[in-house]
């Protein structure tokens, strides 16, 4: 065992770094004063200028703009790109999710048109899946596109679309049969987020901010040239850009707080018979912690060791994010715990880690269920990875619209 | 990068596992449980033939010196089987010589343990004392007095390697069992199937193995490589568990379609996936001599018991009463979580030590 480079990888971590250190002027970080149209323009810079370089779509194939290369080199290329806190949020949901569907399912104009202006940062792309009816039973959607002539004509609302307010296109599956059973009346289209009767709004959440919007079709026009797959595929594309979004979603977040702060906190804070790191209770909490998420970082070290080797990684990578999520909600309840009624005052005096361990308390109730819920994620390690029979699903062989 | 066994270890883990699925079903655990003999001796002759008690011994000693990847995954497979024979002990005991023998010692145990002629065990319980880190048995010259119980394949054993109060702390003794002072008799426990025994000594010839330092060195190595089989052995209750929730029907159908039933399936092989990983990281600190090394160690055995505790109870849970009963097999992993929790410290100790190793890291790193 070793967590060394092979000599392939280090050859290409020296050229990716050299690349970034003469690079990364202005991108090394962002400033929290920046505005929303700064910060979308200095995003599209930094991947205008990968793309340039040649280190963009790295493991995609060359007929589609890609490089041409194995996974391990696009992780070497994030790793090197992580010591810095470069814009790349913008653009991980169109060329981590949409366009690989796009590329996957869709005809070769619309490759030909839109993959390359994604991967340059040009345009920008949204994720249109979810609604306020349909989340984890995501094949309940209910926004409909009908045929018009040459068109469909799509009517509905959308929610939980992360920029949607920020992009040009959107990847949207919709009803095209309501007659059919529920999966097999979808299909998927690429719409102009610009086009009338396109509506993005902010949806605030409970944590205060808005990262997500909703989004309101109403007589929306989409060419029939812009369908992603066959009219009734759409639940099979749809699949492929979730495979990739349960991946992106599997990591804790990148600045959260973890069972360092945890230690040094425990440090700090005196209880009635002493400093808290003496309690044992305080102690086997930081060890389950640390357990949690060393145990994830390690579990993703396999896989890249899988990858490394040329195969896939093992099924123990579907526990990520169901493992992340519940632990920073814990962690974070237990530190408030530990400050005591600091823990509860919010404001510009409180302590700058118990700050964090709010907001990590807040967010994490969100991160439970985005990306799949911890009981979706349960029900699929149990039935893919485990070979459990599925739930009973009794409206899954009746027409949608015969079904309650 | 290469996070994984060798393929040589990957090799030898199937051969291990195809003998072991044939030769060591729960039946012969069960057939223990009644044997007058303290450990299934037909089935320790074929497994020292496998040259599974050699693996770890170097070849100057009459092993094959393989490394600590092989090791680990034989534990892993005799978890797996529980096999009830003295493996996990003369490993561990194999260890400590390996690690801090004198030519001496290594001379007077090794060879034996590699041809089978010998058997190994180790003990640091007390009954009630705390921790590993303490011990009431004492040292003085070279003689010990004190009690050891419950020490696991004692009564098959030769020599039993024993946690003392030295002159400069508490370190590991080399005790020939054969020697005067020396007596041991059977000791009953939660587990059925892995015999144990009480050790009284009583100004009885011993020599020491090392220091109080190299006696946590070892600690950490024998905490990785019981994780390994504590993996095996919830790897063993999760796979039963599957099976029955497969095959069994409530209120019309399969229990492991209920959320109720699958969830806790699910829990399992989480708990099991995050204990391999720091199993794994154990593994190769141990490899490499990393500086991680401790904290490394405690996390796979901390994260290991959590993964055997919940896998046994919750397999016991999902068959009902049936799951109850003594013609069950869920009884061996129940009971057998409590020995591995035994034979080497609580989870409690354990997350105690680690959280030691990160203030260690932590303060060097500041």
């Amino acid at each position: 065992m070793d967590f060394n480079d092979t000599p392939q990888e280090a050859e290409y971590r020296t050229k990716v770094r050299a690349w970034i250190d003469a690079n990364i002027g202005e991108f090394r970080d962002v400033p929290d004063t920046m505005d929303r149209a700064d910060f979308v323009a200095r995003s599209k810079r930094w991947q205008t200028k990968k793309y340039e370089a040649g280190f963009t779509g790295i493991t995609w194939p060359k007929a589609f703009g890609g490089q041409g290369l194995g996974p391990m080199n696009q992780i070497v290329f994030n790793q090197e790109e992580s010591r810095f806190h470069a814009p790349t949020e913008l653009f991980s949901i169109g060329l981590g999710m949409c366009i690989p569907t796009v590329f996957s399912h869709g005809s070769q104009a619309l490759i030909d048109r839109y993959v390359a202006k994604a991967l340059s940062g040009e345009e920008v792309w949204c994720q249109l899946f979810s609604e306020p009816v349909a989340g984890s039973d995501l094949a309940g959607i209910r926004t409909k596109a009908v045929k018009d002539g040459d068109d469909w004509v799509i009517d509905g609302q959308k929610v939980w679309t992360t920029n949607a307010h920020l992009s040009d296109f959107g990847i949207i599956v919709c009803r095209t049969d309501p007659s059919k059973p529920k999966h097999k009346g979808l299909t998927m289209f690429i719409v102009d987020m610009h086009a009338p009767g396109v509506e993005a709004r902010p949806l605030k959440q409970m944590s205060g901010g808005s990262d997500f919007n909703e989004v309101f079709f109403t007589g929306v026009r989409v060419a029939d040239s812009h369908r992603v797959g066959a009219e009734g595929d759409g639940w099979k594309v749809a699949l492929t850009t979730l495979m990739n979004e349960r991946l992106a979603v599997g990591g804790k977040p990148r600045h959260a707080p973890g069972y360092a702060t945890l230690l040094d906190m425990a440090k700090r804070v005196q209880r009635d018979d002493g400093a808290a790191i003496e309690a044992a209770d305080v102690r086997q909490r930081i060890a389950a912690t640390y357990i949690a998420d060393e145990g994830i970082k390690l579990t993703q070290m396999r896989a890249l060791s899988a990858l490394s080797k040329g195969e896939m990684p093992g099924p123990e990578s579907s526990i990520a994010k169901v493992v992340v999520a519940k632990t920073m909600q814990d962690m974070a309840a237990f530190a408030l715990d530990l400050s005591e009624s600091g823990g509860f005052v919010t404001g510009a005096e409180t302590d700058p880690d118990v700050a964090r361990l709010q907001g990590s308390y807040l967010w994490s109730a969100g991160l439970r269920i985005a990306g799949g819920t911890d009981e979706i994620l349960r029900n699929i390690i149990a039935e893919r990875v485990l070979g459990l029979p599925g739930d009973l699903r009794p409206d899954k062989d009746l027409p949608f619209n015969a079904a309650a | 990068m290469n996070f994984d066994f060798s393929d040589d270890a990957k090799a030898l883990r199937e051969q291990a596992r195809r003998f072991l699925d044939e030769r060591a079903t729960t039946k012969v655990a069960r057939t223990q449980m009644a044997a007058d003999s303290p450990y299934d001796t037909m089935l320790w002759t074929q497994v020292v033939e496998l040259g599974w008690t050699a693996a770890r011994v170097p070849e100057a000693m009459g092993g094959l010196g393989l490394g600590g990847d092989e090791a680990c995954v034989l534990a892993e497979e005799i978890g797996r089987s529980l096999a009830p024979v003295p493996f996990m002990s003369t490993l561990l005991a194999t260890e400590a010589l390996v690690l801090v023998g004198t030519e001496e010692q290594q001379t007077r145990w090794l060879g034996g343990f590699a041809e089978g002629a010998l058997i190994g065990c180790v003990g640091w319980g007390e009954g009630d004392a705390a921790s590993p880190a303490r011990a009431g048995a004492k040292v003085t010259g070279d003689r010990i007095t004190g009690i050891k119980v419950p020490v696991p394949d004692l009564m098959a054993a030769d020599v039993a390697l024993v946690s003392a109060q030295g002159p400069d702390g508490v370190q590991l003794y080399v005790i020939d069992l054969s020697d005067p002072g020396v007596t041991r008799e059977a000791a009953d426990t939660i587990d059925l199937v892995r015999r144990h025994g009480r050790l009284t000594l009583t100004n009885a010839p011993c020599a020491p193995l090392g220091t109080p330092d190299t006696y946590h060195e070892w600690l950490d190595r024998a905490a990785i490589l019981t994780s390994f089989e504590a993996l095996g052995t919830a790897s063993a209750a999760m796979a039963m568990a599957i099976g029955y929730a497969k095959e069994r029907t409530a209120f019309g159908q399969k229990i492991g379609r209920y959320q109720g039933v699958k969830h806790k399936c699910a829990d399992m092989y989480i708990k099991l996936e995050l204990a391999r990983a720091h199993a794994l990281h154990g593994a190769w600190a141990m490899q490499d001599g990393a500086a991680e090394l401790r904290q490394a160690a405690a996390a796979a055995r901390v994260a290991s018991l959590d993964a055997l505790a919940y896998c046994a109870e919750e397999n016991l849970q999902i068959h009902g009463g049936t799951g109850f009963t003594w013609d069950s097999d869920c009884q061996f992993y129940y009971r057998r979580n409590r020995a591995i929790v035994a034979a080497l410290g609580s989870k409690t100790w354990w997350s105690d030590r680690l959280v030691r190793a990160l203030e260690r890291r932590n303060a060097l790193a500041a």
